[in-house]
């Protein structure tokens, strides 16, 4: 279709919608926002009669790769450390994916606009379409990949483990709550546009260095689809930067989700892109380097700064603050720790890092030895049942840590770490802002003005209660985690899958008790507390070299 | 025929660094290269599949939305302010001892989602090109023409109303990502078709001195004849129950009003009025409304004869059909002016209201319930 009948054909689709007079859709998801005052914005202009013929083709190519991916056995070459992870990745993504479709009714109901409700119906079933494209390239993998434990239990394993958890709150972010938080602020200006960028372009082209092509190809696919979201977004925030009483909600929002959103996608995509790949060519770009071009560059600096000249508040103290763990801190690193120290727990196997790993990591990050190598070799060291028990109940210097409230991820930077007692209950957070995120913004007053609309913070948040005081076999044995002989565990920590004596059982963990910090932390008096949060604050957690 | 000539490379800048590649390393990671536990565990263990194996479908489609009843354990994470997050099950009135069991019988996943609509889109889009070429429209009556652009211009905006603030709005909120799915297919079928119709309206102005391309809004919005099917449409998206909102769409509207309009009158008068192309986007509009059909039935099949709810389920959907066959009867009643319009008048109201009604009550027959009495 050319531009110009393009541009008429769109107009001719404006006809379609008009004022009723009978009776009006009914509005079941709120928001504080107000959109009385706002000029229409049009988002990028999209035809369904262009559109599918479009998304077939997209299609087609993703299908001819995955064929040709199947003939050419792209598996003999494909690095198992990788792999892996994807059973992790591709477990949580295809949720998120979904409940953006979802999400679609909550900003329609939301923004008088029919020219952006055709661009979200568009969205909607561009969703759809990721989430299953991404479940059957998991049914690939499944299918052709030399270990399928963890693929062939993914959805129950996203649904009950430790680490779906984060992910499951990214994607629940979308779809409850005010309709203009989660469906635009969260959703779309901050998750698609923004962090898209690390998860479907960065992650693949590490994929691709790790013999596999087929990730590149879905997601770049995928991706191809997420500029048109990104208007629809950008649409939006222009309509509520008409009404000044909005602006406060978007400063709000914006704090909220940037945070959240770099605590979650840098955890997960940080840890795949940093510890699933074994490219360690010193030239290749470090996580933090991605995060540098694709996040603070092309995003924060191209998209989010210009939104001051509408006089928006823009949280540049956020935003540095957020390079400052991945640069500084070893946001990335210390997750990857956290993730390997409770591989009893996980639906994959987790690699040990090697001297050829600690070398590139010491040239990326100086100062990641000292704090992490010595770790990992006790991590190489207790990698085979029979002599030790897992590394996270053998004394190495790593204390466990404790869950952010709000984000999930563990509060692993520790000097920044909060303890407050918020709704009757102590409660841990990885910083401030996750702190003021659950005991400020979602709330239904914020900043002396009601908020009735604003979602609340519920569910067993911290997963590791759900254990306290089991013992571990049963809680492997009880989140489904072992393999079809009834004993051997799917998550390993390592890759040798030669030699049964080298796979972990269910004999092998037990009698050993598992815990719940946050059910310790309640269970202190306020001197004990006290003295663990100052405790907890200094601990560098790091291995000893002589352990 | 020229010798090709040699691209013409840059050498690379003056101390630029030598680019390096990561290099394929053979890894024997494909399936069977050994034998350990679970190494040739090659399905979704999670849930039933219907039969043996497990279609595609099923397994890109099953469990992606979680469920606290099934595999989710902490719960929902998030909360609307005075409600429950996720999914709550009390978002329609009615129950179900398994929701899961519900799997959509057209199997729509990413593939057949755009290769079933690009199809139509293709034929659609030669079918107008090839009229346009044959110059199909210049023996179009002057009354025809007034026919076709004010009440096939008028029933495009009954379909995007419905696609967009029934199907789009009710895909959020079912317990199971199955039947979200099968809502959200039907809802961009609506939407594809509304646009089909309105890009018709932009070829016929186009081509037709005496076709008014913007008649079909007075119609919609104040023609007598069309205010009892813009009132249903406008009350249905005003149904806050996903179940209700589908059910009193694509139970009643549609075999009422929407066959009676497409297949009980366009199909039926179009090409005795010297028009062969309207019939085929019509009928492409029939034919998604056979498919959303479908999974419309078996859903309601499955919640009628639900061994614990089934009765209190009969219950409200008769309830459901009490309150929205009037609406839908006389937004019927009020078309009818519509079928003396066209020089040839080949069937009847009558006839036409007849042959929708039969489909409509062996519809909900099926479905263990039955039709209200005409007041």
């Amino acid at each position: 279709m050319s531009r110009q009948s393009l541009s008429k054909a769109h107009e001719k689709i404006t006809e379609l919608s008009w004022e009723p007079t009978f009776a009006t859709p009914a509005t079941r998801f709120g928001t504080d926002y107000k959109f009385d005052k706002s000029p229409k914005k049009d988002p990028l202009k999209q035809i369904l009669r262009s559109y599918f013929p479009m998304e077939e083709e997209k299609d087609n190519r993703v299908f001819g790769a995955m064929d040709g991916a199947i003939r050419g056995n792209m598996f003999r070459q494909v690095q198992e450390r990788w792999m892996e992870w994807q059973k992790l990745f591709l477990s949580i993504i295809p949720f998120p994916e979904i409940s953006a479709a979802r999400a679609m009714p909550l900003a329609i109901d939301a923004v008088p606009n029919p020219q952006i409700h055709n661009g979200l119906a568009v969205q909607m079933i561009d969703e759809v379409r990721h989430s299953t494209i991404q479940m059957n390239l998991k049914r690939l993998y499944m299918n052709h990949y030399i270990d399928p434990a963890g693929f062939d239990i993914t959805e129950k394993a996203f649904a009950n483990s430790y680490c779906g958890t984060i992910g499951r709150q990214f994607g629940e972010g979308f779809i409850t709550g005010d309709a203009i938080t989660a469906a635009n602020v969260y959703l779309t200006l901050v998750a698609e546009t923004a962090f898209t960028n690390t998860l479907f372009v960065a992650m693949p082209s590490e994929a691709a260095a790790n013999g596999d092509y087929l990730l590149p190809t879905v997601f770049h696919s995928v991706q191809s689809d997420e500029s048109r979201h990104i208007s629809n977004g950008y649409s939006i925030l222009l309509m509520a930067l008409a009404d000044e009483d909005n602006r406060q909600l978007l400063e709000r929002d914006l704090r909220y989700a940037w945070w959240n959103n770099h605590c979650v996608v840098d955890a997960a995509i940080g840890t795949f892109i940093e510890y699933g790949t074994k490219d360690r060519r010193k030239d290749r770009d470090s996580y933090a380097e991605m995060w540098r071009r694709w996040i603070y560059d092309d995003y924060y600096r191209s998209y989010l700064i210009p939104l001051e000249k509408y006089g928006l508040v823009i949280p540049h103290d956020l935003v540095e603050a957020a390079w400052d763990r991945i640069y500084n801190k070893h946001y990335v690193h210390r997750v990857a720790q956290f993730f390997a120290t409770g591989w009893p727990v996980a639906y994959w196997r987790i690699d040990a890092m090697t001297d050829k790993d600690f070398e590139w990591f010491e040239d990326k990050y100086p100062g990641w030895y000292d704090q992490f190598g010595p770790w990992w070799e006790a991590y190489s060291r207790l990698a085979y049942p029979g002599k030790n028990k897992p590394i996270t109940f053998e004394d190495v210097g790593y204390e466990y840590p404790h869950r952010c409230w709000t984000c999930m991820v563990p509060a692993l930077i520790r000097e920044d770490m909060v303890v407050e007692k918020v709704d009757d209950q102590w409660r841990t957070y990885c910083s401030e802002t996750c702190y003021w995120t659950d005991a400020k913004a979602f709330r239904p007053q914020y900043e002396g003005r009601d908020t009735p609309n604003m979602g609340r913070l519920t569910g067993k948040r911290e997963w590791e209660t759900l254990y306290h005081g089991w013992d571990l076999a049963d809680v492997v044995s009880d989140l489904g985690y072992v393999r079809d002989d009834g004993q051997t565990l799917i998550p390993q920590p390592h890759l040798d899958l030669s030699d049964p004596k080298k796979l972990w059982k269910l004999n092998d963990l037990k009698g050993i008790e598992f815990g719940s910090p946050n059910v310790t932390l309640n269970n202190m008096t306020e001197e004990e507390r006290v003295a663990w949060a100052a405790s907890y604050r200094s601990n560098p957690n790091r291995t000893p070299a002589s352990v | 025929m020229n010798a090709p000539v040699q691209e013409k490379v840059d050498p690379a800048p003056k101390g630029a660094a030598q680019q390096s590649f990561p290099k394929p390393e053979f890894t024997g990671a494909e399936a069977g290269m050994q034998v350990f536990p679970s190494s040739t565990s090659r399905s979704y263990n999670y849930f039933k599949p219907q039969k043996m194996r497990a279609t595609v479908y099923e397994d890109v489609t099953t469990d992606v939305q979680p469920d606290p009843d099934r595999h989710l354990t902490q719960g929902w994470l998030y909360g609307f302010a005075k409600s429950e997050g996720g999914y709550p099950q009390d978002w329609t009135a009615l129950q179900s001892s398994n929701w899961h069991a519900f799997f959509d019988p057209n199997e729509e996943w990413e593939q057949t989602i755009y290769r079933n609509n690009s199809n139509v889109v293709r034929q659609i889009e030669l079918n107008l090109q090839n009229a346009k070429d044959a110059g199909a429209y210049s023996h179009w009556s002057p009354t025809w023409t007034r026919f076709v652009a004010e009440n096939v211009g008028a029933w495009m905006h009954a379909e995007q109303g419905l696609g967009m603030h029934v199907f789009v709005s009710a895909q959020r909120s079912a317990p199971t990502n199955m039947i979200n799915n099968a809502i959200c297919v039907n809802s961009v079928h609506r939407l594809r078709f509304a646009q089909d119709l309105a890009l018709y309206n932009l070829d016929l102005s186009e081509s037709l001195e005496a076709f008014d391309g913007k008649v079909h809004r007075e119609t919609w919005r104040n023609n007598p004849s069309w205010q009892g099917v813009r009132e249903n449409v406008e009350r249905l998206t005003a149904i806050g129950d996903w179940a209700e909102a589908v059910f009193a769409t694509n139970v009643v509207f549609e075999p009422l009003v929407g066959v009676l309009f497409r297949s009980d009158l366009m199909m039926q008068i179009a090409a005795r009025n010297g028009d062969y192309i309207t019939p085929t986007l019509i009928g492409a509009g029939e034919n998604d409304y056979n498919r959303d059909l479908r999974y419309t039935r078996a859903l309601f099949s499955m919640l009628t004869k639900d061994a614990e709810h089934g009765e209190a389920n009969r219950a409200i959907m008769q309830g459901w059909l009490d309150k929205w066959v009037p609406v839908s009867r006389h937004a019927a009643y009020e078309l009818q002016p519509i079928w003396s319009q066209p020089a040839e008048r080949t069937v009847t109201f009558a006839e036409s209201f007849a042959a929708a009604t039969l489909d409509f009550t062996t519809l909900i027959a099926e479905l263990g319930l039955t039709s209200p009495k005409e007041q």
